[in-house]
């Protein structure tokens, strides 16, 4: 029972990040249209930021808590920077373009950015410092569930009823669902659709840098190739969820990082990847728009 | 009834062209403050194009659309983006309705609003005290509008759920939101029976009234000659006939685009 419990929170924890990588894929989508393959680039260099900024600060000799929430901080502030500038360089130019045009162009953006990091950064995987310390109240039932999965988890339950109320509550989360649902009328209300889509990019960017570094410290090691993989993942479990639905997003990451788990927990670690994709293509067979997406139908 | 004689909405000269189709050819047309104004024209005419054209949606081919909003600067409208025209003064609605229908009737309306109020993203994130002061104007007003239009009893169901002819008054209402000192209207009595079109006419005159200028795209015919003050014809993108509703029910140029030549004239 205590296995059962222990893969549970496991797969917990790796589905909750995949949730967060997997909103900025959903919110892009849902409101461009585009799978912007760019975005698990920016989950790494999310990652890559805070392993630099938490370097020097560890040098520099501060407590703890403070190197966590300003490396944090700087990630989700520098891969923000990163991505309104690939959205801007990348897509922008290509808003009126044939839909396979900007995919194009977002797998060349993802190439280019992990070449770029392995220039900067070289190939091997670099050690990451631990950030998240082991709490002492913990130590009974830290063979179930460790301290970083707590930290994880609790962080991206904070920053996803943070979005959530973004997008219910405030003019901007307004202006994005109106952007989604139908962009000229939205630009007839008088809405500026470039700069709703440019938060969405920023937002999305900023939990994916979050994302990235709660799993770097998690792991203890990083390299250029991290977000190749993470960005395949969490585009499964946004399209598992149903492709443009930000709850079909957070639940596709649960059930993936469970599955995933599970797997590894029962079967062997060598499977973990043929059961995700395989629950992938089953769940697709029967509900072609995902779980939580709406089947649309063109009207001709 | 006053008519200031300053023009609203000035268009001169005003062509749309699809690469050999000329959709709209040196089109003219006046909208003054107070007046409601009628675009009428048979089918594929080049009235929804001329409205696109006006709003942002195209950027014509030649020619000037300048609004003047009252106490305002001229401003050229050619080439400016939608939501910049929107912000000038002008809204619309369509002939096919497009609402937000994943929203309530309440945030359709408020998205309208947002136009005419500044927020920042870090303003949206911490809501200091001035930003809840004016969402709270924002959806004040708007219950004061979706009142005026007769929805104040269904605010808070999707915007989806309405029936057809509370769908066409929640565009006009959201429409009105963004403050437009010239209102276009899409065929606003599409589908609506006798007793709803009566009710439009009734709403249609009151925001003229209440300092709004109208410009209507109709085919009910009886509307358009109650309503309006003055009628623009158009066909094959040209304007055949202009005038009053009693001057144009009698030009020979309209009654032949409407009902063709006979063989014998």
């Amino acid at each position: 029972m205590d296995y059962f419990v222990e893969l549970f929170f496991s797969g917990l924890t790796r589905g909750s990040i995949y949730a967060l990588i997997a909103l900025g894929y959903t919110m892009v989508y849902g409101i461009i249209g585009l799978i912007n393959f760019a975005h698990g680039e920016i989950y790494m260099i999310g990652a890559f930021t805070s392993f630099v900024v938490a370097s020097v600060l560890s040098i520099m000799g501060l407590p703890l808590l403070a190197i966590i929430v300003l490396a944090g901080l700087a990630a989700a502030i520098w891969a923000s920077a990163y991505g309104y500038t690939i959205e801007k360089i990348a897509y922008k130019p290509l808003r009126n373009a044939p839909r396979l045009s900007p995919l194009i162009s977002a797998i060349g953006m993802s190439i280019f950015l992990q070449n770029y990091v392995l220039l900067a950064q070289t190939s091997n995987f670099l050690p990451f410092p631990e950030l998240i310390p082991d709490f002492e109240f913990l130590e009974p039932i830290a063979h179930i569930i460790g301290t970083t999965d707590i930290v994880i988890l609790l962080t991206t339950a904070v920053s996803m009823i943070a979005l959530l109320i973004l997008i219910k509550f405030t003019r901007m989360g307004k202006a994005m669902r109106a952007t989604a649902q139908d962009k000229t009328m939205a630009r007839l209300v008088g809405i500026n659709v470039d700069r709703v889509i440019s938060n969405t990019f920023i937002v999305g960017s900023a939990l994916a840098a979050i994302g990235g570094m709660l799993i770097a410290s998690h792991v203890g090691q990083i390299n250029f190739y991290i977000g190749f993989i993470a960005g395949i993942k969490a585009f499964t479990a946004a399209v598992l969820g149903g492709i443009g639905s930000i709850p079909g997003a957070v639940l596709g990451g649960f059930i993936l990082g469970l599955t995933e788990s599970f797997a590894t927990g029962y079967v062997s670690s060598d499977y973990e990847d043929v059961f995700a994709f395989s629950l992938l293509v089953l769940i697709l067979l029967f509900k072609p728009a995902g779980l939580l997406g709406k089947s649309s139908i063109e009207k001709v | 009834m006053q008519q200031s004689n300053t023009a609203i909405l000035e268009v001169k000269g005003l062509s749309m062209a699809f690469g050999g189709i000329q959709a709209l050819n040196q089109l003219d047309l006046k909208v003054h403050g107070g007046e409601i104004v009628a675009l009428i024209g048979p089918n594929g005419a080049g009235k929804t194009t001329f409205f696109n054209c006006v709003t942002g949606i195209y950027t014509p081919t030649a020619g000037d659309v300048l609004l003047t909003p009252p106490g305002q600067k001229t401003t050229r409208l050619n080439g400016l983006k939608p939501n910049v025209i929107a912000k000038r003064g002008m809204a619309r609605t369509f002939q096919n309705i497009r609402l937000f229908q994943n929203m309530t009737v309440l945030e359709n309306v408020m998205i309208g609003r947002h136009c005419r109020t500044s927020s920042f993203i870090l303003g949206a994130i911490f809501r200091p005290p001035h930003t809840r002061r004016e969402e709270q104007e924002i959806v004040d007003h708007s219950y004061a509008i979706l009142e005026k239009v007769g929805l104040a009893d269904v605010v808070n169901d999707f915007s989806k759920n309405l029936s057809y002819g509370q769908q066409r008054r929640l565009e006009i209402a959201r429409a009105l939101a963004t403050e437009p000192s010239l209102l276009l209207l899409d065929e606003p009595a599409a589908g609506m029976n006798p007793q709803e079109t009566q009710e439009l006419d009734k709403l249609i005159r009151r925001i003229r009234d209440e300092g709004h200028a109208v410009l209507l795209i109709e085919h009910d015919m009886k509307l358009v000659m109650n309503l309006s003050d003055r009628i623009y014809v158009m066909d094959y993108g040209r304007r055949i006939a202009t005038g009053t509703p009693q001057e144009v029910s009698a030009d020979p140029a309209v009654i032949k685009a409407y009902l063709g030549e006979s063989d014998d004239a």
